[in-house]
Formats: structure tokens, sequence, C-alpha cells
């Protein structure tokens, strides 16, 4: 195995893997690092096996409430955690598979090991050490974590993150989530379903709290309808752990109540893996919150030194990091690309209704004291959502009153996390509503809810 | 990729151009910037200049021949790459006149859809929908913005950070002052025009005692320290100077205000042949005499050659014309739009005056001020010729 590379890539996750493929078709020789499977947490233990669930999860209640009236007619139909879990480690292994396809293909050396960075662009993997000629690119990316100044250290049996959650083998019969962001929402509608009392705790005053709070609104509601239960402004004052059940006091508008469940699931955040790597000894410096600084090509402030995906700094998205990674081979090939947008990153969670967004909130555009409008549109009004059932939700468009540039934009849809692609487009090429307006859509799709709502935000919504 | 070689509109009020001279054959090697050809246009012979590389496939235009501006005029292209399809656009124009200098009349009419612009896009500047509306609420042209998004697109940013429209790029910050119209003014600018035409002009003339002026010119010139000064040198600093003491006369009219300068840029008629133009002195209040006199020169030889460059012969303040070396007593000139004065000098002639009672034979040359009545008064106009007269019947008024 050779020694020496151009570039070399700490982790082998979405944004260290993608790096590296760019690195290889911009010519650059490249080797990726990765301490256990390739494709990172994302392929292995987040995104991927998470979304097998979900559609699990869809898939029963769709049958649950619709089959009958869609004229499909089923006994009581009988869910089985083990087997969804099973698909989705299927799903996961085809991936990670995957990735060491793409790394052959694309002649990317992989080398299996964990690495410590060495000064002079080198990394050290047990007893062998390997130059980059160019560069090293920093992907170790981020890991579960309870919160232990209140008693909740995962304990991976009572408390558990979502590496465990992945894989459990049945529903608890009652389930508390710490944190209504993504990960939180998206356990409680695979656990719901499957059966557990689910009870989430958020501190901020809104579940999703860093979405439109017409979202966070929208979902809530209809987790409330399946009696998923959702206490916000919560703190949770005290737990005491058992070894099969846990009970939290928890202050809700100044009143404590008690919440006990069989285990509890720690969704408060991801603890960033910038321990033992060698920075310090380098002088690669961290910032206030303890991601790697980094500048607008992500470079550390080390030279030869580069960092990408969820330790460079939020937004914490696959995407993102994929992004930052062609960023950089693109930087150390020579190329000047185009600055990346980070203003126009879309940002999604999976549970039902899916919620999708990006740019500003409209909490964001008064804050800004931004001379705005608001378009919307609910697909209770679109004629595809109600052929199939699937009217939760609405399409929300702010628009800036000078330019109609789009400010920013805010879905809650059965499938919203394929309809915000079009105002990803939009946004980063600076087109107005009446762009998405002059853009025919087709009939009938739940797109069409798209081209409302920026009519809607000019003041003629047709449809409604 | 085959590149179409246009006649280019090579200065602003280009609207034709003759191909005078091939400086390459067809089946040279040219690359992107090498000259192509002179082309000879209404104020000046112009080089057209190749705009990619590769081999001079075929010559549509030949010499002597006037085309439109947008014309197709040759074909660069791989050496053996199809061109064929450019056969729609090589007929050869319509209107040939030759070399003789006769203008053409309504020149070439090419056929086909003649490209319009110079780089090949068509004159679409690439702009995003938002930056298309921000520039166009504020006034700024997209093509003069640099774009910084993908593939040199003018985004949002760009034009955030454009500067406002620059006004007239000749003077630069602080050269003048746009004044709002006034009732009054609106009021005889509407009247008059009505009355005469696009521009409301009156004459004002003025007979000069030259005695002293021809005197210092004389002794001037006996110092024998480089360029011969000649009367219209005297005639132009003198011209410059009062204009700084009257800037009611130094102006634009602009439809819905007057531009005033504080700075006097003048324009100097020169007959070439076939015609007229006028190269500009640039901040002539600024100049010596001497620096004048060599400037004009300078401007007046290369205007008879066709050879100065499209900013040498715009952007003027006020212009001078004399034909007092055609023996011409007072003419009166027709003024330069926008500017809103032009003075006509006539000849140096030796005759009859009054003084002290008595008759003596001086030395008289009679200027014609040609105003626009819509920004300059009879008054102002006469104010302005008296202190014209004061510096050349006693010169050292000039520097007083």
């Amino acid at each position: 195995m050779p020694k020496s590379f151009d570039v070399i890539v700490l982790g082998g996750g979405p944004a260290g893997y993608v790096c590296a493929i760019r690195c290889s078709q911009l010519g650059l020789s490249a080797a990726v690092i990765e301490r256990d499977k390739l494709g990172g947490v994302c392929v292995n233990i987040g995104c991927i096996p998470s979304k097998a669930l979900l559609h699990s999860a869809h898939l029963a209640n769709t049958i649950r409430n619709h089959a009958k009236r869609l004229g499909i007619h089923v006994g009581d139909i009988r869910l089985d955690l083990s087997a969804a879990v099973k698909h989705s480690r299927q799903v996961s292994e085809q991936n990670s598979k995957g990735v060491g396809f793409l790394m052959k293909k694309h002649k990317v050396t992989v080398i299996s090991g964990t690495g410590t960075l060495l000064p002079g662009k080198k990394v050290a993997v047990d007893t062998d050490t390997y130059t980059a000629a160019k560069a090293v690119v920093i992907a170790t990316g981020t890991r579960v974590k309870g919160i232990p100044q209140i008693g909740l250290e995962i304990d991976k049996t009572t408390v558990i993150s979502s590496d465990e959650a992945l894989f459990l083998k049945e529903a608890p019969k009652s389930l508390a989530i710490v944190g209504a962001g993504a990960v939180g929402m998206e356990f409680a509608d695979i656990f719901n379903t499957f059966g557990s009392k689910v009870t989430v705790i958020e501190m901020l005053p809104r579940a999703l709290p860093i979405e439109d709070a017409d979202c966070s609104d929208a979902v809530t509601q209809v987790f409330q309808r399946r009696k998923i239960d959702i206490l916000t402004g919560a703190t949770i004052k005290s737990a005491k752990v058992g070894a099969d059940s846990v009970v939290l006091e928890v202050e809700v508008a100044g009143k404590v109540r008690t919440v006990k469940a069989d285990k509890v699931l720690m969704a408060a955040g991801r603890a960033l893996n910038t321990e033992d790597l060698g920075l310090e000894a380098i002088g690669i410096k961290l910032t206030d919150t303890g991601f790697i600084e980094t500048d607008d090509d992500l470079r550390t402030s080390v030279d030869g030194y580069y960092c990408i995906g969820d330790i460079s700094g939020p937004p914490m998205l696959a995407h993102k990091g994929s992004r930052e990674g062609v960023h950089v081979a693109e930087v150390l090939s020579g190329q000047r690309p185009q600055a990346i947008k980070y203003d126009n990153i879309p940002s999604v969670t999976y549970c039902y209704p899916e919620v999708a967004s990006i740019g500003l909130t409209e909490e964001q555009c008064k804050e800004r004291s931004l001379d705005y409008q608001v378009g919307r549109f609910p697909f209770s009004a679109n004629g595809r959502a109600r052929a199939t059932i699937e009217t939760d939700g609405f399409v929300k468009i702010i628009r800036d009153k000078k330019y109609g540039e789009i400010l920013g934009a805010h879905i809650v849809a059965s499938h919203a996390s394929e309809l915000i692609h079009e105002l990803a487009v939009a946004r980063q090429n600076e087109y107005t509503v009446e762009e998405i307006d002059l853009a025919v859509h087709a009939h009938p799709t739940l797109s069409e809810a798209v081209a409302e709502a920026a009519l809607d935000s000019l003041g003629r919504v047709v449809h409604t | 990729m085959a590149t179409k070689v246009v006649m280019e509109a090579l200065s602003p009020t280009m609207e034709e151009g003759q191909v005078t001279k091939w400086l390459k054959s067809e089946g040279d090697k040219v690359a992107s910037g090498d000259t192509l050809a002179e082309v000879e246009t209404d104020k000046a012979v112009m080089e057209l200049v190749a705009r990619g590389d590769g081999v001079l496939r075929k010559i549509v235009v030949p010499e002597g021949t006037t085309v439109e501006v947008g014309s197709l005029v040759a074909v660069i292209g791989a050496e053996d790459e199809d061109i064929s399809s450019f056969a729609v656009d090589t007929a050869i124009p319509a209107a040939v006149e030759s070399s003789d200098g006769g203008a053409a009349d309504a020149a070439a009419v090419p056929t086909g859809a003649a490209p319009a612009a110079v780089s090949g896009d068509g004159d679409r500047v690439k702009a995003s929908p938002v930056a298309r509306r921000m520039a166009s609420e504020r006034g700024i042209d997209l093509a003069a913005v640099h774009g910084s998004g993908p593939g040199g697109r003018v985004v949002k940013r760009d034009v955030e950070g454009a500067p406002p429209p620059p006004a007239a790029a000749i003077t630069g910050p602080g050269g003048f002052e746009d004044v709002p119209l006034t009732q009054i003014r609106k009021t005889i600018a509407r009247r008059l025009a009505q009355s005469t035409g696009p521009v409301p002009h009156f004459f004002l003339t003025t007979e000069i005692d030259m005695e002293r002026a021809v005197e210092a010119r004389a002794a001037l010139n006996a110092l024998e320290e480089g360029p011969r000064v000649s009367y219209n040198d005297i005639v132009l600093k003198v011209v410059a100077a009062a204009l700084l003491q009257h800037r009611a006369c130094n102006a634009w009219w602009q439809g819905d205000h007057i531009r005033y300068f504080n700075e006097v840029h003048l324009g100097v008629a020169v007959a070439v042949k076939g015609g007229l133009i006028t190269p500009v002195i640039r901040n002539a209040h600024l100049k010596t005499l001497r620096q004048i006199a060599v400037e004009v020169r300078d401007l007046a030889g290369r205007a008879r050659e066709k050879r100065l460059q499209p900013d040498e012969y715009t952007g003027s303040t006020f212009t001078v014309s004399n034909l007092g070396m055609f023996d011409i007593d007072q003419f009166t000139g027709v003024i330069n739009p926008p500017e809103a004065g032009l003075l006509a000098v006539g000849s140096i002639v030796e005759k009859p005056a009054v003084e002290d009672g008595r008759v003596v034979i001086r030395k008289r040359m009679r200027v014609t001020m040609s105003c626009d009545h819509r920004v300059i008064d009879g008054a102002t106009g006469a104010q302005y010729l008296q202190t014209v007269r004061r510096m050349l019947e006693n010169p050292l008024a000039i520097v007083w």
C-alpha cells in the first residue's frame, strides 16, 4: 500500500468519502481513513436506517388509517419491529458496501483504522504513517451524547441514544424522548407507530424549534392526534434511572410533573469527534462552541489541514458535509469554486408529515425588519393530496416585497423532502416568485401547491 | 467552434463601417486580440480585432465595402471545420461604395439574422432575476457590472456593490453640478423650442480689437521656445478662462435639468476630408497656452488622418469653431448638443475703427456666439462675450 497521497481524508462518512471521490475525479490521489464502516453515521446509524424505519411506520399508519377507504380490506395488522429493523440493517449494509464499491471505482485507497494527525500533513494509523502532498482533510463527524449533569448518561439499556434505538428488538411499552428536534420527532413517530406510549420533552418553547413556527404547530397537531405527548418549555429537574425504567421530574409552565418510562431516548444534540485527534499538538484552533475553526474554503488555522462535515460547524447535515467535501477537493485541485451558500441548505425532518425548509423563517424576517409578504397554500386544497389522502400540511413562501426574492420557504407535507428542491434551485439562482409561477407545474401534483403559494405571496392565488 | 467576425460598434455613434484594409488573408492563423482589418467609421479609422482563435477561413466583406454594425464580416474557425452553415450570412451586402470616400447611402443590409453584439453571446447579459430587478430600479447598467456568480453571472451582491451610474465619465466626481429647472426656465424652454426646433439658437456678435493680442503673439513666438502659438490657440485659452467666470455658459441641456460644469472641456472644430470633427481639449481651463497649442496640433493632425479615439472627440462642454483662415468675417455656428454654447470665430482684418473721435486702422476680429436659449439668456451670453473681449483686448486679464 502506498504511504503517500495528494489528499488524505480522515473519516469515511458522507463528507469524507465524497471529498475523496471528487479529489479522484480531479486527478488527485486520495486515501480515506475509516475506523468503522464506510458511510459513517449517516449510512450506518443515522440517516439511512432511520428513513427505512420511518417508511415502515408510515406504511403501517397508511394501512391502518386509510386502507378501507381506499378499497383494501386487511384484518388487524401486526407490527414487528425487529423485522423492520432487519430491513433497515439490510439497507445500511447495502449502502455501506456501495460506498466501498465507489471507493474502488474511483481508485480511492481505504485505510482501516483510527487515524491521529501529525504535523507536516501526516496521519498515523497504528504503526504506519501516511503523508499528504497537498492536504489532510479532517472529517471525523459526531457521536451521540447524554446529559450527565442531570443523571442521564447513556447506559445503552435504559438511557439510550439513536445508536441503540435503531437496533431495538421490540418497542418499549413507554418511551420518553429528550429533545424535539428532527431526531426526537422522527423516533417519536416510529415508536408511537410500533406501539410505545411516547412523551417528548423539549426545553425550547416548541417542537422542531429551529423550523418556522407554523411548521412546528402543524406537526405538533398531527402528533397530538396520534396521542404523542409533547412537553415544550420543559426542563428536566432530575432523573432516577433504574434497570428497566426511568423516572423524570419535569418542570413545565411552573409546575413539576413526573414522567415514567421504560426507556429514555437522548436526542438533545451530538458530541463533536475532536478529541484525541492531535489537534492541539499541530495547533489547529477550535471555535468557542468547540467546532474546528475554518475559513470560507474550509481551511483550518494550520496550513495544509482542512475540515469538513459536522465538526466544521452547523448545520450538522450530511448534504452540507458532502458539499464541503466537493468544495475542498476543487480548491485543492487549483480551482476557484463558487462560495458555498450556507443560507441555502435545505433542512428536512422525515417524520409524518415531513418538514422541509430553506432560507429564513418568518421570525427571522421579523427580527431583521425585512419588508416581506407571506404566501401559503394548504394541501387540503390540492387535488393530488386529496386523492392520496395526504392532506396534512402546507407550503409557505416568504417573498421580499421589493424584488420578489424568495427569502424563505417552508413545507409540511408527506413529500416535503422532495418538494423543497424546487425552492432550493430557485434560491440558488436568485429567482423570484414570478419565475416559480412562470414555470408551468404539472397537474395533478403536490408541487402545484408550491406554485400556488408563490402566487399567494403575490396576492393572486388561484385555487383557494 | 467557429467564431463569427462582425462589424462592431467601435464608437458610440457608429452605425456603419467601411472595411478599408484586410491585414490578414484567408488561411492565416489568427489569435484572439490580433488586428484583422482596418475599418473606417464616420469619425476615425479603427481596428477590427479577432475575438477567437483559429484560422481566418472566410472573408465575407471585401476591402472598400461598407456594412452596417452587426453584419457578418468574416469567419474564424478550425482548419477543417465545416463553416457552410455561415453561408446564409455570407451574401455580400447590397450597398457597395468603394473607397473614394463617398458616404454610402443607407448602408448595407446584411442578410439573415446578423448577430448584434461583440462577444458572440448576443447582447444578453447573464444576470439573476433579482439582480436584474435591483439594477433596473437603481438605474445601473448590468453590462457595466462585474459578475461574480457562476459563469460570470451578475448576482445580487454585485449589483448591491455597484457604484451608482456614472454621470458623464468624462468629468469625474465634483466636476459638475446638476440643477433642476426652475419654472421660468421650463417655460422659456418650452416656448422657444416650439418656434425654432429642438435647440432654440440665438446669436450674439461682437467685434474685438486684436492689436494687443497680435503683439502678444508675436512677442511669444519671438522667444522661439517650442511650438508656435496661433491666434486660435489664444482664442481657445481665453474662451476657457472666461467660461470659468461664466459657468452658466459652460453647460449641457439635459431635458429635465441643466448640467453646469466646473471644468472646461473645449471642443475645437477641425475640418477633415468630407466633413467636420471636434476633438476635445480636456480640462482646457487648467492648461497653459503652450499645452493647448501642442494639443491642438496633435489632435487636429490625427483628426485629419481619422485616427482619433472615441473619448477624444466626445465630452466637450463648449465648442469653438474658427473659419478665419478661410477669410470668413463672421458666421453663425450650430451648437453641438447637448452643449449650450458655441463660439464662431472670424478672420482678423485690418479695418477702420473709431478712437477718441478719430478714425484709425485697427486689427479687428468678429466672433459670434450661438446660445441655446433654454440654458443661456441674452444677457448671460452677452456678459460672457464681454469677458472674452476684455481678455483678448487686454491679454493680462486672462490671469487677472
